[in-house]
This record gives C-alpha cells, sequence and structure tokens, in this order.
C-alpha cells in the first residue's frame, strides 16, 4: 500500500514528467500562454495516459511476450487508437467538452508523454494497479506544470522583456527556474 | 510534438537544401523541434554524438523510402505509413546502438524508443520527403541529421565540460576547478537550451537591424547624395 503511494507521488512530484524527464515539451511551449489552457490540456493528457497505461500492461502480458522488439510500434499504434477512441466517445457524449477539448486530442497522440509512460512502465515491470497509478500521477505532475507555466506565462505578458529574450527562451528560463524548485522534492520517497 | 510543416523558405540549389538545416532553419535553435531528446541525452557529450547520429540515421533511412514511395502511399493514411517506416530504422538504430557502444545506450534508455515522437523526423517526412525526388531528400535529410546533432553537440559540450570538468570523460578543467553539478542535471538542460535560444534570437535580431540599417543608408543616399551622414546618427 505504501510502495503504491509512493509510486503516485514520485511520479507526480520527484519524478516530474515534464521537468526531470524532459517529456512533452512541445506543448509547453506551445500551449501554455494562459493557466486555463495548460489546466484542460493536462487533464485530457491524465485520461489519455491512465487508459494507455491499462492498454500497455494488456498488451505486454498477453501479446509481446513473444516478440518485445514490436514493444514502441504497438504503443504508438494503440495510443493513437486510444486517442480516436476518446475522441469519437467524447464527440457523440458530451459536444461541448468536445469543443473544449477536441483541439488538444491529436495533439496528445502524438506526444512523447504517453509514450515515455508506457516506455517506462515496462521497463520498471509495474502491475496493473501500480501502473495506473503512475499514469494518473504522471499526469497529474504534468497538468502542475502546464498549468504553472501558463499562470507565469500570464503575468509576463506585459512584463518589460527585452526583445531578444522573447519567444521560447524566455519559456525555458521560467521551466528552469520550476526545475530548480522541483529539484528540492530530490529523495522523497524510495520508489523508483 | 506538433506537426509543424509548414515551409519557411523554397531552397533554389541543391546545396542549400543541404546547408538549411545546418544554422538558419537548424530544427533545434530556430524551429524548436525535437526537444524532449535534446534535453534529455545532453549531459554528456557521448550520449549527445549517438543521439544526434541515431536521428539522423533514422531520419535518412525513412526520407529514402518515404520518398521513394511517394507515389504509392494513399494521401488518407499517410502519417500512419511514416510512422511505421520511421519505427522500422528505429529499431535497426536501437539494436546498432545496443551492439556497437553498449553503456551509452543504457546510459540513454528510454529516450532511444523517444526518438520515434521527434517532431523533426515526421516533420521532414510530411513537408519534403514525400514531395521530392530521392537525390533531393537524401540531402534534405542529411542536413537536418547534422544540424540536430550540432545543436545537441552545442547543448552536450558545454554540459559535460562545466557540470563534470571532462570531455568525451577527458578531464580538460584545471585542477582547482569545482565541477556545477546543477549543469547534468534537468535544470541544466533547460537553461543551457534557454542560453542557446537567447544567443540564436540575439543573432537574427541583429541580421534584421542590419538590414534596416543598410536600407536606410540606401535610401538616404538615394534621397540626399550629399549627406548620408545624417541617417546614422
Amino acid at each position: 500500500m505504501t510502495n503504491l503511494f509512493w509510486i503516485f507521488v514520485s511520479a507526480a512530484i520527484v519524478t516530474n514528467f515534464v521537468l526531470v524527464y524532459f517529456l512533452g515539451l512541445c506543448p509547453v511551449i506551445g500551449v501554455t500562454n494562459k493557466s486555463a489552457t495548460g489546466l484542460r490540456l493536462g487533464l485530457a493528457t491524465t485520461f489519455v495516459m491512465a487508459l494507455a497505461s491499462l492498454a500497455a500492461w494488456i498488451l505486454n502480458t498477453f501479446v509481446l511476450g513473444a516478440a518485445p522488439f514490436l514493444r514502441v510500434i504497438s504503443f504508438v499504434v494503440a495510443i493513437a487508437s486510444i486517442v480516436q477512441i476518446v475522441e469519437l466517445f467524447v464527440k457523440k457524449v458530451s459536444p461541448p467538452l468536445y469543443r473544449e477539448l477536441g483541439i488538444f486530442l491529436p495533439l496528445i497522440a502524438s506526444n512523447s508523454q504517453v509514450l515515455g509512460m508506457t516506455i517506462f512502465q515496462t521497463n520498471r515491470g509495474y502491475t496493473l494497479l501500480e501502473g495506473v497509478l503512475f499514469a494518473v500521477g504522471g499526469g497529474l505532475g504534468i497538468t502542475a506544470v502546464l498549468s504553472l507555466v501558463g499562470g507565469i506565462r500570464e503575468r509576463l505578458t506585459f512584463a518589460p522583456i527585452p526583445a531578444v529574450a522573447r519567444g521560447p527562451a524566455l519559456v525555458f528560463f521560467v521551466v528552469a527556474a520550476l526545475s530548480l524548485i522541483f529539484m528540492g522534492f530530490a529523495g522523497l520517497g524510495s520508489a523508483t | 510534438m506538433s506537426l509543424v510543416v509548414k515551409e519557411t523558405s523554397t531552397p533554389k540549389t541543391r546545396g542549400a537544401v543541404l546547408t538549411r538545416g545546418l544554422w538558419h532553419e537548424n530544427p533545434v535553435l530556430v524551429q524548436t523541434l525535437g526537444l524532449c531528446s535534446a534535453l534529455a541525452v545532453t549531459n554528456a557529450v557521448a550520449n549527445s554524438l549517438a543521439m544526434g547520429l541515431a536521428t539522423t540515421f533514422v531520419l535518412l533511412g525513412s526520407s529514402i523510402i518515404v520518398s521513394t514511395l511517394r507515389k504509392i502511399i494513399p494521401h488518407q493514411i499517410r502519417i500512419t505509413t511514416y510512422i511505421l517506416i520511421i519505427a522500422t530504422f528505429l529499431a535497426i538504430a536501437d539494436m546498432l546502438l545496443e551492439a556497437i557502444v553498449p553503456d551509452v545506450h543504457k546510459a540513454m534508455g528510454p529516450y532511444i524508443a523517444l526518438i520515434i515522437t521527434n517532431c523533426i523526423v515526421l516533420g521532414r517526412q510530411e513537408a519534403f520527403a514525400s514531395r521530392q525526388v530521392v537525390g533531393l531528400s537524401i540531402l534534405d535529410a542529411l542536413g537536418n541529421g547534422v544540424g540536430f546533432t550540432i545543436a545537441l553537440l552545442l547543448m552536450g559540450i558545454p554540459r559535460e565540460v562545466l557540470g563534470n570538468g571532462t570531455f568525451l570523460g577527458v578531464h580538460v578543467m584545471p585542477g582547482g576547478f569545482e565541477p556545477w553539478v546543477v549543469m547534468l542535471l534537468p535544470p541544466g538542460g533547460f537553461f543551457m537550451i534557454g542560453v542557446l535560444l537567447l544567443i540564436a534570437n540575439w543573432a537574427d535580431l541583429r541580421k534584421v537591424v542590419r538590414a534596416r540599417v543598410a536600407a536606410a543608408r540606401v535610401a538616404a543616399t538615394a534621397a540626399q547624395p550629399q549627406e548620408p551622414e545624417a541617417v546614422l546618427v
């Protein structure tokens, strides 16, 4: 039980997917102009990651035992299909939600966060429950970072920044500072 | 990864196809693509080099195949087809690295598999290889691959030298040098790419200012040929 708890905390804070594993930097640079957008994209990613974790576990346990070299490609196909299904489902069930999240879904399909999560989960030999907790924790960590960076960028919009530092360079300095802050959590818990 | 497929310029000659990826359309420093691999593995020069070469190999192989098959691949399922082709070359690169440099392969861990989500590789297929003949696609793939490798080395060399005091594992800093360990840690990576983008921005801005000054000078000489210095103030 404590092990499960630490897997969750570790994925969310200690080894944050964005700040420590460098996964999914394109959305951080591209989408986080506003805090609310970052929050929505993060939650959508979390949802897809939980489903992808489940799919990766099923593939690993029942299908890929005989052909481990097909792992990456089958994960990519599984993630793309999951995103497609989620898109169809949300479109049918809740059109307002689809309008909110629709544009993000293709972005998630081709995102290194989800694929990276499934590969980490496989390499560490997580069980089904551990894998899903790892995915949800990681997703919530991503959500936190996306909305934090979004909030900081909102504040920076009207700040007197020299022209040379505008754009991605500034975002990276912001992320570097956040990453330095999150280093403070290093060593918390023992689960890896 | 976003599918950035917009071409910023159309190269006129074969040489331009090869060289534009190296600096003025550098995939990392100018287009900010492929950042996950650019940041994750550049804490040592050897890893940066291996990642750069592996990506170049995958890019080159898939560009050749995509360009050869460009008339056969149906438009609706082209992205899936590209991903399958890229994954094939990725598997080859993965096995090659494991056989040739097992230590580096181990240090790079899951990030080799993540070459598949590197937007540079897919972006070049969509933007270039699927529309051009094989020869030009090879040049384009080589230019972008080498440009990516250069950017990785620009990240990896300062990070290893400052963070560990070594270059490719050999001590290069004077004895009293205290290594800046933070350069090897994730914040150092983010900081380094920030600095590089800052330099790229600065070079860009300087070019714009120079062009503007030159244009003003030309306009001034045309308008009042007697005293062109007045505009320069």
